[in-house]
């Protein structure tokens, strides 16, 4: 080839060097591709012929194995079993009609229909492994392990499946694992999920489903044409999700969920200095284990179809008035607006009469002159209607707020419910009416237009437990990969402080003390040996009885009978349990909910005696064998404990 | 106008066409008129554009290049604006029935402008450093930033393999060009952070398809096999194991040179192979033999234009390179990539006709 330099002065030296440089660069590339088409083509041709002609590939999935989640002390809350999936792939099916019928001798399936979908997946994917029936029994795996020679094209896939060995323990809490719906597959497109998947549907699974969630390993297998495996092509290891720990203490919830019983209502029990849920109770609760199988309808539709809705978490989504609980707030807002001091007076002659109406005491008789400790021990109603009205509607929703009520508390904002404050303001604009005086008496003992959720009440008495602080409740410890290395550690949150002053926090606990410990508190149910516990009891009307009308509430029908709500914390001194009761329907707090929380208090302080003898133990056994540092013995005993 | 181009042009044609009809054979994808005829139909329009192309001095051509530049922006910003509200990954621009991909244009459109910058910017010596060129590389982050947001991944590695190929050839020092790369490894995590989360996804599936875990490079799998089985001479046309390809969803597309080599064997594929270095060869030729400078990176251009995807788009399906949405030119289907294809050996005759006139 000649070339012609056309343009003398440009081409010079340098243009030349650039054109040997890109001529070598194109021929290499070139020479390197040849002499791949070379090898396979040529050197390799007969083996790719093969594997195109006489044998097939099939495509097996590997499931991964969803993350683990503990308690936190090493219990298995959520594990997996094997579950069995009879799978084919349609290509290799010559007469997927005949084929069926053979599968239905020792198969339960239906053979119309699956055979339908058979050969619409042979048209559609023919490639694509599809599963003919989900969860075979024993009899029928070994039945199609037996017979595998005559169904070519079929083999049995084991994938791993949830369960939860507590059952319903815990069961709001844990959450459950079904299905990806359409909705989810459209809206989470490029996350990798595909039809069929599973994921977790609410609670912790559903909240930490990114972290459970494992990927998927694939498998190229030759197989020759009676399906035997000939050899591995390419394989994928699955990756495993996950590990959870959790905050939570199994066996302090199910002594929760014993005390419960079949009454329903909820629990919530944690550490009020960090927020860690120890045990959050829903009653009556569902069987997680049902939807791992492949729930059928007739049990979704009892599910859902439940008046006593067993799929609804109560403690994070139950509004409740709240009785007089609500009377820690309105001391407070007293307090803290100087509309009172600790040694106000105020008389109760068992009712108080504004404008026209008469709004009683839930004591008769009357309390005579109150004090503040007074009135909260004893629980009086006319005490607080004058210090709720001297406060008025807007500062008692200003400190309701401060404590935390009328916003989820950031526990699981896809779940929680925010409850209720109400303002002038937002009567107005609901109701388009102003408010009225006598809403603010209601609202100054729990029973207005008030609403809290267990949880939120968790919250509250924290607060007034560790000083203030308004935790934000957490039940997950940390997250660590299968090899044990920890990915996320999750360390106590607070949404500010409440707006009281330590003296304001120091005698209300003192008084809540009194509602257990004093002779005429009326939270005396909840007393625990050698332990100093301070709690507040609340009854929330579900009806408002009629004038006049004495409250023989037991004649009442189950469902309009009053909530009962027990609040408290332990030890008072130096709290490291906060606990919050409600009991629907079931009467008063003091009587009801009170022995209620009383168990989960002796749970408590009976595992952590235990939990110090051993310690103590473990110290004196560190002494005698020479080592010194005795404390950090029991620290580390703990530690192994957490 | 030599006969050569036009034999390897019409061969490689020709061979697109063939190996889309024995694709179609088994009715997928499904389309009426059968793809290898819109192909032909494409084939025929692209060679009257490419006359069209190569009719205009390159010399007006590099002048209009800034306007055609702002043009092809205009339509990439305006594929990106459509694509959000389908939601999903949009290329493509259409006029009444017509739809093409602007993410194409834009590559032919930046080697007139970058050819034009390096015109109006000589350097006595033949060399440049970043500070002199920075102008050229702000526009290629940024085409390529909105090809990526398409996303089309596969394109906006295209266009800048294609921009740096030229800029070297254009004089940019090793060093300069060295330390760009350096800057770019630091970049990246930026720009990656600075995607939609959907982008992001595309991204990360096109970068690692295993993540369909499920194929575990399946794909590769069948397309090894598929060439490999051909062996010398192949099985012969339309004999070649659909069943091993029909469940490629790309095998009309990205996996066409599969369909080729198992039915025509080594012998076939070589031929493909040759024609696409004989087209290269011819670049260079046009290229050395040019009436300025201009012209030569224009014709260099066009070069690494077919270099890249030739190269990245076979070694993929022999698996040499990882899979990449990368069409063959010529031979895949598609109306923009065939089109812009003649467009661009229309640019290198344009180049060769002129070459004594200055």
């Amino acid at each position: 080839m000649e070339f012609v330099p056309s343009d003398e002065q440009d081409l010079g030296a340098i243009w030349k060097r650039r054109f040997v440089w890109a001529s070598v660069a194109i021929s290499l590339a070139f020479v390197v591709l040849v002499a791949r088409l070379w090898q396979l083509q040529i050197l390799e041709g007969e083996t790719f012929e093969r594997l195109s002609d006489k044998n097939r590939i099939r495509l097996l999935r590997i499931p991964f194995i969803r993350g683990l989640i503990f308690d936190r002390n090493g219990q298995i809350l959520a594990d997996n079993r094997p579950f069995f999936n009879l799978m084919a792939v349609p290509v290799e099916i010559t007469d997927p009609g005949a084929m069926i019928q053979r599968l239905g001798q020792g198969v339960q399936m239906d053979v119309q229909a699956v055979s339908a979908s058979l050969r619409e997946a042979k048209r559609r994917a023919p490639f694509r492994p599809v599963m003919l029936k989900e969860g075979l029994k024993w009899e029928e795996v070994a039945w199609v392990e037996t017979n595998r020679l005559d169904l070519p094209g079929t083999w049995v896939e084991v994938e791993p499946r949830r369960s939860y060995p507590y059952g319903k323990t815990g069961a709001h809490l844990l959450g459950y694992v079904g299905e990806i719906t359409e909705d989810l597959l459209r809206n989470w497109r490029g996350r990798g999920y595909r039809v069929g998947d599973r994921i977790g549907k609410c609670g912790v699974e559903r909240s930490l489903e990114p972290y459970l969630r494992g990927r998927d390993g694939g498998l190229q297998v030759e197989v020759d044409a009676q399906g035997r495996q000939l050899a591995i092509l390419q394989e994928v290891a699955f990756e495993p999700g996950a590990d959870i720990v959790l905050t939570l203490d199994m066996s302090l919830q199910q002594e929760a969920e014993e005390a419960l019983g079949d009454r329903a209502g909820a629990i919530v029990a944690g550490d009020p200095r960090t927020g860690e849920i120890l045990a959050l109770v829903s009653r009556p609760s569902f069987d997680p284990n049902q939807f791992s199988e492949g729930i059928t309808p007739e049990a979704w539709r009892a599910l859902m179809e439940d008046p006593h809705r067993p799929l609804t978490n109560r403690a994070l989504t139950g509004q409740y008035p709240p009785g007089s609980t609500f009377k820690i707030i309105t001391a407070v807002a007293g307090l803290e607006e100087g509309v009172i001091t600790k040694d106000t007076a105020l008389l109760c002659t068992g009712h108080y009469t504004l404008g026209n109406r008469d709004y009683r005491c839930w004591k008769e008789e009357g309390h005579g002159f109150m004090r503040l400790r007074e009135a909260i021990v004893q629980s009086c109603d006319v005490y607080f209607y004058q210090v709720g009205q001297m406060v008025g509607v807007d500062r008692l929703a200003k400190y309701s707020k401060g404590f935390g009520l009328g916003q989820p508390t950031g526990f699981d904002s896809d779940q929680e419910k925010p409850g209720l404050v109400p303002t002038s303001g937002w009567k107005k604009k609901r109701f388009g009416e102003p408010w009225h005086q006598g809403e603010t008496l209601s609202l100054a003992i729990g029973q207005g237009f008030n609403l809290v959720t267990p949880l939120q009440q968790f919250v509250v008495i924290s607060a007034v437990a560790n000083g203030g602080f308004i935790v934000v409740p957490q039940v997950v410890k940390r997250i660590q990969g299968v090899d044990g290395r920890v990915l996320a550690r999750f360390e106590p949150q607070y949404q500010g402080k409440a707006p009281a002053s330590a003296a304001t926090l120091k005698l209300l606990r003192e008084a809540l003390r009194g509602v257990v410990h004093d002779p005429r508190g009326t939270g005396q149910r909840a007393r625990v040996q050698g332990v100093d516990v301070a709690g507040k009891t609340g009854t929330a009307q579900v009806v408002r009885m009629p004038e006049k009308v004495k409250g023989k509430h037991s004649a009442l029908p189950h469902e309009l009978q009053d909530h009962a709500w027990f609040v408290c914390f332990a030890p008072v001194e130096e709290p490291r349990i906060a606990v919050s009761v409600i009991v629907e329907h079931a009467g008063h707090g003091g009587s009801e909910a009170a022995p209620v929380a009383q168990r989960v208090l002796q749970a408590f302080f009976r595992r952590a005696d235990q939990r110090e003898q051993d310690g103590n133990l473990k110290e004196a056994a560190g002494i005698q064998g020479g080592v010194g540092h005795s404390g950090h013995h029991l620290g580390s005993g703990r530690d192994r404990d957490t | 106008m030599e006969w050569g181009i036009a034999g390897i042009t019409l061969g490689l044609g020709g061979i697109g066409i063939l190996s889309l009809y024995s694709a179609a054979a088994q009715g997928i994808p499904a389309s009426t008129p059968p793809i290898y005829v819109k192909q032909a139909i494409f084939l025929v329009a692209g060679t009257a554009l490419a006359a069209l192309v190569a009719a205009v001095d390159y010399r007006r051509w590099l002048e209009y290049a800034w306007i055609l530049l702002g043009a092809a922006g205009v339509l990439l910003v305006g594929v990106l604006v459509l694509g959000k509200v389908t939601s999903g990954s949009q290329r493509w621009i259409s006029v009444g029935p017509v739809s093409f991909q602007p993410s194409e244009l834009c590559k032919l459109v930046m080697i007139l402008a970058l050819a034009r910058f390096f015109q109006m910017h000589p350097s006595p010596r033949g060399h440049y450093g970043i500070r002199e060129i920075l102008f050229p590389l702000v526009l290629i982050v940024s085409f390529a930033l909105l090809i990526v947001a398409e996303p089309d991944l596969g394109t906006a590695i295209l266009l800048v393999a294609i921009s740096v190929s030229m800029l070297l050839l254009a004089g940019l020092r090793l060093g300069s060009f060295l330390k760009l790369s350096l800057l770019a490894l630091v970049a990246l995590p930026i720009v990656w952070h600075g995607l939609a989360d959907y982008q992001r996804n595309r991204i990360r599936i096109f970068l690692d398809p295993q993540q369909d875990p499920l194929g575990a490079g399946y794909h590769i799998t069948q397309s090894k096999i598929a060439v490999g089985s051909g062996g010398l001479l192949g099985k012969g046309f339309l004999q070649g194991t659909q069943s091993q390809l029909r469940f490629l969803p790309e095998h009309h597309t990205d996996f066409a040179f599969s369909v080729w080599a198992e039915e025509w064997g080594f012998v076939g594929a070589l031929v493909l192979v040759l024609l696409f270095f004989a087209l290269l060869v011819y670049g260079l030729r046009v290229a050395y033999r040019a009436g300025d400078s201009s012209g030569r990176l224009l014709a260099l251009g066009v070069v690494a234009f077919f270099f890249w995807p030739v190269v990245i788009n076979i070694g993929m399906t022999v698996g040499l390179v990882p899979v990449v949405g990368v069409a063959l030119p010529f031979i895949s289907y598609g109306g923009s990539s065939l089109i812009t294809s003649l467009m661009a050996v229309g640019l290198l005759v344009n180049v060769h006709m002129r070459r004594f006139m200055f």
